[in-house]
């Protein structure tokens, strides 16, 4: 969701998939057609995880912060209209919670603040299965995200370092999530992609995202990254489906923030959004 | 008898009271309940009714009686629906369609659902009245669009655990389309009407007084009802839904029971000098809104006016003498003063004398049926009592507006509209006593905020406007007429 400078042009699947079934029926297909060295169902070793036992500021060892609306002053190159803070306000674990809160307030220009936690320089990875544990929550303009970048961003600019998205969400879409990949050619971005990223969206029935937890997460091996929600794997990425280069296999750190207002939620808040809305994350934990 | 309705300015309120008084005709519930054997099927009519008895439809009064009928021909995916012919408005055997369906035979448990559901379509894209459910526990969705398109349309439950046993598990009223008085008469189809769980109704935000924290001076025998209840949720399609609701799905409390009280039905009585909060909780949700009491003490009628000759007396509110029709205590108003503190406009029949109360009043408008010629007459008559301290420098503004030769309120046009204002200084005003307030007609010199020259035409007036803006920004007001000696 980074650096997304105009509206994200999505190819959506919109597949309710109901049961685990159909999921061990791809991963059995896909394992006829791969490398057979390669087994996605291997991550279960636990090498680094966040369950937020520790009142307080998150982890530094863990979780650094971006601050403010984006190095180009145009809301994270997404129009996203919060600013960003390392604030206790708007991040801070309570609970046995990662709580990050979005106010509507006036704020260095912005009229709403939030927070945005990355681990990058800190906890990085290639390959592996990365989850977290979230409650959602809900109102037009608001958007949380749990996704990853390329740790060689720095000398490989978005989309090169490429982008994947464990879960985005639209709060005016309470039963929806999406997972998607970024890479070079392929992105949110018009100018700097031919192509649209790669993205499935995952819907609930008779249930939605903003009044309990669920589990978001990705497997991710040399040419494939598998979304799931809960025990329901939902889609499956691999070099074959992306218009471009596959730019994932090296390290990627982790993000979660929760934006207001941007190109990806249709513009900003409107007069029903209720404030302050929270993101509570119960745990992170990637295994290998 | 004391009974105060408190006017929120928004348009809720309006349907709110055409819902009470469109559905309070019936009431009442089974006193043998056998809750082992209560049905708890959601089913209301799919290709057919579904356990709904013999005998299940209740027309409201005044509505037309035989607008109802099973069409075979339409239906949402089927050939089967419930067809409800909205007649005209001068439609002899009734203006308007609206009903009850109530089960003939035990009531359901509805208690694990969290909607009633239904598809409709409409002949014509109109607005319908209201779609509901409920008797003790109604719970009403106002001001519903139909399309000529077949449409979900979902009313979620205010609180399930309260839905022990429904018998009226149906209720619509709807009148024509077009202008008032002359709408014409449309058909909607309604199909697959029942109670379900769907499990994306959340986020609940239950409300008292439109969600308003109220603040008003009150005196002891006052009633306050707390309308409108409302309960709000987001739907799984992410809009909000709001429906306005029975007081007895909520818990009311007071911060002072010896000040005031809430009765369960959500009205509150006021019993001695003090302040007291109001607030309430629905299913462990608090609600939004409150109503802040403070009570002043036993309430004093103003100085009962003079007996006069009719002809010596125009009056626009007063129980003395016969007053204009059509009065409007808040035909336009401000938002409220200070900024950012609501406006209060109440209304209080105190054993047959009424009086207006105004709180955080910046401005208010009040209006009545047609114009009227004051030119003959010699003075504005107002009583005032201010229930706020007074500073030496505190004034009322009070004006009046002349629609002028065509006899319509031209907006900020103008064209022949014309007004004017007079201040009453503190030095003239009291706290807590009724003053009497004698402006002559012809001294509404002042420019007005709104833009209007002073002196105003008298042959047209239409308007009286109280402005607290300048520091006199609470008051009870009677009396007020034009009259001469």
């Amino acid at each position: 969701m980074m650096n997304v400078k105009n509206s994200i042009r999505i190819k959506v699947r919109e597949i309710v998939y109901q049961t685990t079934l159909f999921a061990i029926v791809i991963l059995a297909c896909w394992a006829c057609n791969t490398d057979d060295t390669q087994d996605v169902v291997t991550f279960e070793n636990l090498v680094r995880s966040d369950e937020f036992d520790v009142e307080g500021t998150p982890d530094p060892e863990f979780w650094d912060f971006d601050i403010g609306n984006g190095p180009n002053g145009d809301g994270w190159g997404n129009q996203e209209l919060q600013y960003y803070t390392a604030r206790s306000e708007n991040a801070t674990v309570e609970n046995g919670f990662l709580i990050i809160t979005a106010f509507q307030e006036s704020f260095e220009g912005s009229d709403y603040t939030s927070a945005r936690l990355l681990t990058k320089g800190l906890v990085e990875q290639q390959y592996g299965r990365f989850e977290a544990r979230m409650r959602l929550p809900y109102g037009k303009g608001i958007w949380p995200a749990f996704w990853m970048l390329g740790a060689d961003i720095d000398t490989n600019p978005w989309p090169g370092a490429g982008e994947i998205d464990i879960m985005e969400y639209r709060g005016q879409e309470p039963t929806r999530v999406l997972g998607s990949v970024h890479g070079p050619g392929y992105c949110g971005s018009e100018e700097l992609c031919e192509e649209t990223a790669v993205s499935t969206t995952f819907e609930l029935e008779n249930d939605r995202f903003d009044t309990g937890f669920h589990v978001f997460g990705i497997e991710w091996g040399p040419n494939f990254v598998n979304y799931y929600v809960d025990d329901v794997l939902y889609n499956q990425i691999t070099p074959d489906d992306v218009p471009g280069e596959w730019v994932f296999d090296k390290p990627f750190y982790i993000l979660i923030n929760l934006a207001v207002g941007g190109t990806f939620v249709g513009g900003g808040p409107n007069d029903e959004t209720v404030f302050p809305q929270r993101l509570l994350v119960d745990y992170v934990r990637i295994y290998n | 008898m004391k009974r105060t309705r408190i006017n929120i300015i928004k348009k809720s309120v309006f349907v709110a009271c055409l819902i009470a008084a469109s559905t309070s005709c019936e009431r009442s519930i089974s006193d043998d309940v056998e809750f082992a054997t209560l049905s708890n099927g959601g089913e209301i009519f799919t290709d057919d009714f579904i356990g709904m008895g013999e005998d299940f439809y209740f027309p409201f009064i005044g509505a037309k009686p035989d607008v109802f009928s099973v069409d075979m021909d339409e239906g949402y995916e089927s050939t089967t629906s419930i067809r409800i012919d909205v007649p005209n408005a001068d439609d002899p055997a009734g203006g308007f369609a609206g009903a009850n369906f109530v089960i003939d035979g035990s009531g359901r448990n509805l208690t694990e659902f969290d909607a009633l559901t239904f598809w409709a379509r409409a002949s014509q894209a109109a607005t319908a009245g209201l779609f509901g459910f409920g008797e003790e526990f109604s719970t009403e969705v106002a001001q519903v669009d139909l399309t000529t398109q077949w449409q979900q349309y979902i009313v979620p439950i205010p609180d399930p655990s309260k839905l022990v046993e429904v018998k009226n598990v149906f209720r619509f009223a709807a009148g024509g389309i077009g202008t008032e008085g002359q709408e014409v008469g449309y058909s909607f189809w309604i199909d697959e009407l029942k109670f379900e769980k769907l499990g994306t109704i959340a986020q609940p935000r239950p409300a008292i007084l439109a969600g308003q924290d109220v603040t008003v001076d009150a005196f002891i025998g006052q009633e306050f009802p707390l309308i409108p209840l409302t309960q709000t949720f987001n739907l799984g399609n992410g809009q909000n839904q709001t429906t306005l609701i029975d007081a007895s799905y909520f818990t009311f409390s007071s911060s002072n029971p010896e000040v005031a009280k809430v009765n369960e039905g959500g009205i509150v009585t006021v019993f001695r000098q003090g302040t007291a909060e109001i607030t309430a909780v629905l299913n462990g949700v608090s609600a939004q809104g409150s109503l802040n009491l403070n009570v002043l003490g036993s309430f004093v009628s103003a100085p009962i006016p003079p007996a006069r000759d009719p002809s010596d007396v125009i009056s626009v509110f007063s129980d003395s003498y016969e007053s204009l029709s059509g009065l409007n205590v808040a035909v336009f108003n401000g938002p409220g003063f200070p900024a950012g503190e609501p406006i209060s406009i109440s209304m209080t029949d105190f054993d047959g004398n009424n009086i207006i109360e105004y709180g955080n009043l910046d401005f208010v408008g009040i209006g009545w049926d047609g114009n009227v010629d004051v030119s003959g007459l010699q003075f504005l008559h107002i009583d005032v009592q201010v229930t706020q301290g007074l500073s030496p420098s505190d004034i009322l503004n009070v004006q009046i507006i002349d629609f002028g030769a065509n006899g319509v309120d031209d907006g900020s046009v103008r064209v022949d509209d014309t007004g004017g204002g007079f201040n009453i200084p503190a030095a003239d005003l009291e706290e807590g006593v009724w003053v009497p307030i004698d402006i002559p007609v012809n001294q509404f010199t002042l420019p007005t905020g709104g833009g209007f020259a002073g002196s105003p035409n008298l042959t047209n007036v239409a308007r009286v406007v109280f402005v607290g803006n300048l520091g006199v920004a609470n008051i009870l007001v009677d009396n007020i007429y034009f009259y001469r000696n």
